[in-house]
C-alpha cells in the first residue's frame, strides 16, 4: 500500500488520505489473470452504463416535471426546445436497453464459466441485488413520461402485489397512494427513480470489492497461482476495456441516432388515458422472458411467485451447481445445457412478446392469431420454456454435478500443457477433490 | 481452441434463431400498411423544404378545422424555413383567447409567434361534441404514435398516407355502422372521420397539383417533422458522432495491439 | 509491467506518439460529450420565445406607473410628470455614484423604463404606488438595505453600486413599448 508517488502534493494527501495508493493498488497494480477473453469487458462496460444513466438523468431531471398533468409535455418540451434535450433523452431511454444488454451478457459469461463458485458466491449475489434493483428503477423510469404504456405497466405490475392472499390489496393502495395509479404513484416513483440508482452504485461498490478480495475469475476457470499467471490491471485491461467502450459505443450511438424509439413502444406516444387500455400491454424487452414466466402459470399467485422465483434462484445457484470445475470448457454435457438455457431464454422472450392465444407454426415460422393452424400456442410454448427454464437449475444443475464427466482442466494459466509441470505449491492451492479427479483422468 | 470457436458458433446459431424467430413474431395488423419511400428516411435523409410548406398548408387549410396540434407553436415554422415576417403573419391570422387583464376580463387578441398553434375547440367535451361523440387526436405526435412497431417497421407517414387514401367504397358484405365511413387503411375499416381530401382541397403556391394522393404525402411528411423537429439535427449529429466513434475504436484497438505485444 | 518488453528508439516513439493520438482522441471525446449536458442548462428554446414583451403605455396616466414583468423580473414604467423630469435634468450636474444625465436614460422623456430590481443584492425597491416610500429622491427606495433612487432611478443614497438598470427597449409605435 505505499506507492511512491512523484508529486507532492499527492504524496502529502496521501500520508494523511490513503485514497491514491488504495487506487493505485485497487485499480492500477490489481492483478488480473492474463487470459481474460473480451466476455470479461462487459463488467466495466456496466460500470459505464451507469455512470451514463446517473449523468443523463440528473441532467432530465432539471428539465423534468413530475405530475399528471405535466408529465407528458415536460418529456415533449425536453424533445422540441430544451438544447439538446432530444439527446439526453435519448441517450437516457436507450441507455437502459443497453444497460440490460450488458448485464445479461455479464450474467451469461457468469454462469458458463462458472464465475458463481466459491469463493465467489457472495460476489455472484450482490450481483443478483444488482439485477434486481436495475429492474426496479427501470421499471419505474419508464412510467415518468405518462404516455400510455407507463400508465398502463404501472397498472398491472403494481397490480402484482394483489395476488397476495389478505394484505395484497391493502400493498397494492399503498404503493397507489390511492386508488388507482395517479399523481401520488407518479410522484413517489420519480422519488424513488432518482433514489434508487444512487443505492445501486452503493451495491456495485460492495461487488468490486467482493471482486478484488479473490480477483476475476478466468476463461479456464481455475485460480491463479503466482505472479506468472496474472498482468497488472493497467495498462493492460485499461486499454482493452477503451477497446470495447469502442465498440460497445458505436452499437449503442446506432440506437440513439438512428433507431431511437425502436426498442420502445409506439403507444407512448400518446398521453396517459385511465379509461382506455392499448390493445396489446407489453413491457420493455428486457422484462419478456419474466412476463412470459408469470403469464405461463396459470394461476395468479402462483404465477406471480414464479416471476420472482425465477430471479431469486439464481441466489441459490451457487449450491446447486456442486460441479468442482468452473468453466464450461471442460464440462462437455454442461456446455449443451447452458446454450440451451440462452436459446429457452430468448424463447421466453418472444413468449412474452405475443398475446398468449396466438400460434407459432414451425413451417411458416409465422406467430399468428389461432386459426387452426398447425403449431403451438404462445403461451404452451411459455410453459415449456418455463419448465426448462427452472429445470436448468433445480434439476439439470445438480444431477450434472453428480454424474458428468469433466474434461481434464489445466494445472495453471500460464502453462496450459495439462498436467504438465505443475509446481507443488500450485497443487496445494488448488480445491484437492478437484485436482485428485483431474489427475485421474489423465 | 475449440472452446473458443464452440463458444462462437453458439453465439452465432443463437443470434441467428432469436434474429428469425422475431422477424417472424412482428404482430400482424388487420391493416396492411404499404411502405413507401420517403426523402427523410436513410442516414443521410432530409425533409423537402417546399414539401414540409405544403403540407402545412395542408394541415392549416383542412386538418386544422377540426384537429388541435397543441406541442407546436408558429415559431417553430421558421425551422422548416419560413421567415420571421411569415410566421409573424400566420400567428397574427387567428384570433386567440388572453388574460385576465387588469380588470379581470379574457380578451381576445391576435395570435403571437409564441402562442401554440391556435385549437379548434376549447376543450375534449366541445370537441367531442362537435363531431359526433368521436374525438379527432391531437396531431403533435400522430407520426410517431402510429408507426409500427419493431424493427424494420412501417413510418407514421406510411400509416397517415394509407388513411387519409384509404377512403373505398365498402364491399358489398360490409355492415357499417351509421356515421362511419368504409377506410381501408384503417384498424377494423371503420373510421369515424369523413374523407377529409378531395382533389383540388387546397391550392398550392407552388403549382403543384392538388390530387389526394400528393395532399396526403405532403401532410404525412409535415406530421412526421412535427412529431419531432430536432429529426434532421439528430441524424446529422449522429453521422459524426460514429465517424468519431469508428476512428476512437481503431486508435484504441492500436494501442491494445502494441500493449499487449509482449503478452502471450 | 510493459516497460521491459520496450526497445528503445524508433519503437518507442511511434508508441508514444499512439499514446498520445489516443489520450487527445479520448480527451476530444469525453469533452464533446459533456458540451450538450453543460448546454441543455442554458434558456431553452420556448424561454428564449418569451424574451421579449410588448407593453401598451398610453393608458399610463402621469404621474402613475405600472410594473410588468418581463424575463421573471420586474419591470418599472413611469409617466414622469414634467416635475419629476425637470428635477431629474437638474441633477446631472450632481456628484453620484454612478453618473449619467438623464437623457441617457429614456428614450422618450416622460416615459422611465426600468429594471425593477436593486443593484445591490436584488431586492425590488419601492415607490411604484402612491402610498409607498419613494425615498429622498422622489423616485425608490429599497426597504432591504435602505438604497435610494432619484427620479431617472440614479442610485442617490445607501449601499447599492449602480443605477437602475434600463433594459433594450424600443417604441414598436408611438404608445407600445417593445421590450427585450
Amino acid at each position: 500500500m505505499s506507492a511512491n508517488f512523484k508529486n507532492p502534493v499527492i504524496r502529502w494527501i496521501d500520508h494523511r488520505l490513503p485514497v491514491f495508493s488504495y487506487l493505485h493498488h485497487e485499480a492500477n497494480e490489481y492483478p488480473t489473470p492474463k487470459n481474460l477473453s473480451y466476455w470479461w469487458n462487459f463488467g466495466s462496460l456496466a460500470g459505464f452504463m451507469l455512470v451514463v444513466m446517473m449523468a443523463s438523468g440528473i441532467f432530465l431531471a432539471m428539465q423534468y416535471t413530475p405530475h399528471v398533468d405535466m408529465a407528458f409535455n415536460s418529456v415533449e418540451r425536453i424533445m422540441r426546445d430544451v438544447n439538446y434535450g432530444w439527446l439526453m433523452r435519448y441517450i437516457h431511454m436507450n441507455g437502459a436497453s443497453m444497460f440490460f444488454v450488458v448485464v445479461y451478457i455479464h450474467m451469461f459469461r457468469g454462469l458458463y464459466f462458472g464465475s458463481y463458485k466459491a469463493p465467489r458466491e457472495l460476489l455472484w449475489q450482490i450481483g443478483v441485488v444488482i439485477l434486481l434493483l436495475m429492474m426496479a428503477t427501470a421499471f419505474m423510469g419508464y412510467v415518468l413520461p405518462w404516455g400510455q404504456m407507463s400508465f398502463w405497466g404501472a397498472t398491472v405490475i403494481t397490480n402484482l402485489f394483489s395476488a397476495l392472499p389478505v394484505v395484497g390489496k391493502h400493498i397494492v393502495t399503498l404503493l397507489w397512494g390511492g386508488f388507482s395509479v395517479d399523481n401520488p404513484t407518479l410522484n413517489r416513483f420519480f422519488s424513488l427513480h432518482y433514489l434508487l440508482p444512487f443505492v445501486l452504485l452503493g451495491v456495485v461498490v460492495l461487488h468490486v470489492i467482493a471482486l478484488h478480495r479473490f480477483g476475476s475469475n478466468n476463461p479456464i476457470g481455475i485460480d491463479t497461482k503466482g505472479p506468472q499467471d496474472t498482468i497488472p490491471f493497467h495498462p493492460y485491461y485499461t486499454v482493452k476495456d477503451m477497446f470495447g467502450l469502442g465498440v460497445f459505443m458505436i452499437f449503442y450511438a446506432y440506437w440513439i441516432f438512428y433507431a431511437p424509439v425502436t426498442l420502445g413502444d409506439p403507444d407512448n406516444f400518446i398521453p396517459a388515458n385511465p379509461l382506455s387500455t392499448p390493445q396489446h400491454i407489453v413491457p420493455e424487452w428486457y422484462f419478456l422472458p419474466f412476463y412470459a414466466i408469470l403469464r405461463s402459470i396459470p394461476d395468479k399467485l402462483l404465477g406471480v411467485l414464479a416471476m420472482f422465483a425465477s430471479i431469486l434462484v439464481l441466489l441459490v445457484l451457487p449450491w446447486l451447481d456442486r460441479s468442482p470445475v468452473r468453466s464450461g470448457r471442460y464440462r462437455p454435457a454442461f456446455k449443451w445445457f447452458f446454450w440451451m438455457l440462452a436459446f429457452d431464454c430468448a424463447i421466453l422472450t418472444i413468449c412474452g412478446k405475443n398475446p398468449p392465444d396466438w400460434i407459432w407454426s414451425p413451417l411458416s415460422l409465422s406467430i399468428a392469431p389461432d386459426e387452426g393452424q398447425a403449431g403451438i400456442s404462445i403461451i404452451a410454448m411459455g410453459q415449456l420454456a418455463t419448465t426448462y427454464y427452472f429445470g436448468y437449475f433445480l434439476v439439470i444443475l445438480p444431477l450434472l454435478s453428480i454424474f458428468e464427466k469433466a474434461l481434464p482442466v489445466p494445472l495453471s494459466i500460464s502453462r496450459p500443457v495439462l498436467g504438465g509441470g505443475g509446481s507443488h505449491a500450485a497443487i496445494a492451492s488448488a480445491p484437492a477433490k478437484n485436482l485428485a479427479k483431474t489427475m485421474e483422468k489423465l | 481452441m475449440g472452446a473458443k470457436t464452440l463458444l462462437l458458433k453458439g453465439i452465432t446459431a443463437l443470434v441467428g434463431v432469436t434474429a428469425i424467430l422475431f422477424v417472424a413474431a412482428s404482430p400482424k395488423h388487420d391493416v396492411h400498411v404499404e411502405k413507401e419511400s420517403w426523402s427523410f428516411q436513410g442516414f443521410f435523409g432530409k425533409f423537402d423544404q417546399a414539401q414540409l410548406h405544403r403540407g402545412f398548408q395542408v394541415y392549416k387549410d383542412v386538418c386544422s378545422a377540426c384537429h388541435s396540434m397543441n406541442l407546436l407553436s408558429y415559431r417553430n415554422l421558421q425551422e422548416i424555413g419560413f421567415s420571421e415576417a411569415q410566421v409573424k403573419e400566420i400567428a397574427a391570422s387567428v384570433t386567440t383567447m388572453d388574460g385576465p387583464n387588469d380588470e379581470g376580463e379574457m380578451f381576445e387578441r391576435p395570435g403571437k409567434p409564441s402562442d401554440r398553434f391556435h385549437a379548434p375547440f376549447p376543450n375534449e367535451q366541445a370537441a367531442r361534441a362537435g363531431n359526433n361523440g368521436a374525438l379527432p387526436p391531437d396531431l403533435s405526435l400522430i407520426a410517431r404514435s402510429r408507426a409500427g412497431k419493431g424493427f424494420g417497421a412501417y413510418e407514421g407517414a406510411d400509416y397517415i398516407h394509407g388513411v387519409l387514401t384509404g377512403y373505398k367504397e365498402p364491399p358489398a358484405d360490409f355492415k357499417l355502422t351509421e356515421g362511419m365511413n368504409y377506410n381501408e387503411g384503417f384498424a377494423g375499416h371503420q373510421i369515424a372521420m369523413p374523407a377529409p381530401l378531395s382533389e383540388g382541397a387546397v391550392t398550392y403556391e407552388d403549382g403543384t397539383q392538388a390530387t389526394v394522393d400528393q395532399m396526403a404525402r405532403d401532410v404525412s411528411v409535415f406530421l412526421t417533422w412535427a412529431g419531432e423537429p430536432n429529426y434532421e439535427s439528430r441524424i446529422r449529429t449522429g453521422l459524426k458522432a460514429m465517424l468519431f466513434l469508428i476512428a476512437f475504436t481503431l486508435i484504441a484497438y492500436a494501442a491494445k495491439r502494441k500493449i499487449w505485444a509482449s503478452i502471450h | 509491467m510493459a516497460d521491459h518488453a520496450q526497445s528503445p528508439g524508433d519503437q518507442s516513439t511511434r508508441r508514444d506518439f499512439l499514446f498520445l493520438t489516443a489520450a487527445s482522441v479520448t480527451a476530444f471525446g469525453a469533452a464533446s460529450a459533456v458540451w450538450p449536458f453543460v448546454s441543455s442548462m442554458n434558456p431553452s428554446k420556448d424561454v428564449l420565445a418569451l424574451s421579449s414583451i410588448e407593453v401598451d403605455v398610453g393608458q399610463v396616466a402621469e404621474g402613475q406607473a405600472i410594473t410588468v414583468k418581463w424575463r421573471g423580473k420586474p419591470v418599472f414604467i413611469r409617466h414622469r410628470t414634467a416635475a419629476e423630469i425637470e428635477q431629474a435634468k437638474k441633477d446631472d450636474a450632481v456628484e453620484m455614484r454612478d453618473p449619467q444625465p438623464d437623457e441617457k436614460r429614456a428614450i422618450k422623456p416622460e416615459f422611465l423604463v426600468l429594471v425593477g430590481v436593486c443593484t445591490h443584492l436584488g431586492c425590488v425597491p419601492l415607490g411604484q404606488k402612491d402610498s409607498e416610500p419613494k425615498g429622498e429622491f422622489g423616485g425608490w427606495y429599497c426597504p432591504c438595505h435602505g438604497s435610494q433612487y432619484d427620479t431617472s432611478g440614479r442610485i442617490r443614497k445607501g449601499p447599492a453600486p449602480l443605477n437602475l438598470e434600463v433594459p433594450t427597449y424600443q417604441y414598436a409605435s408611438d404608445t407600445v413599448v417593445k421590450i427585450g
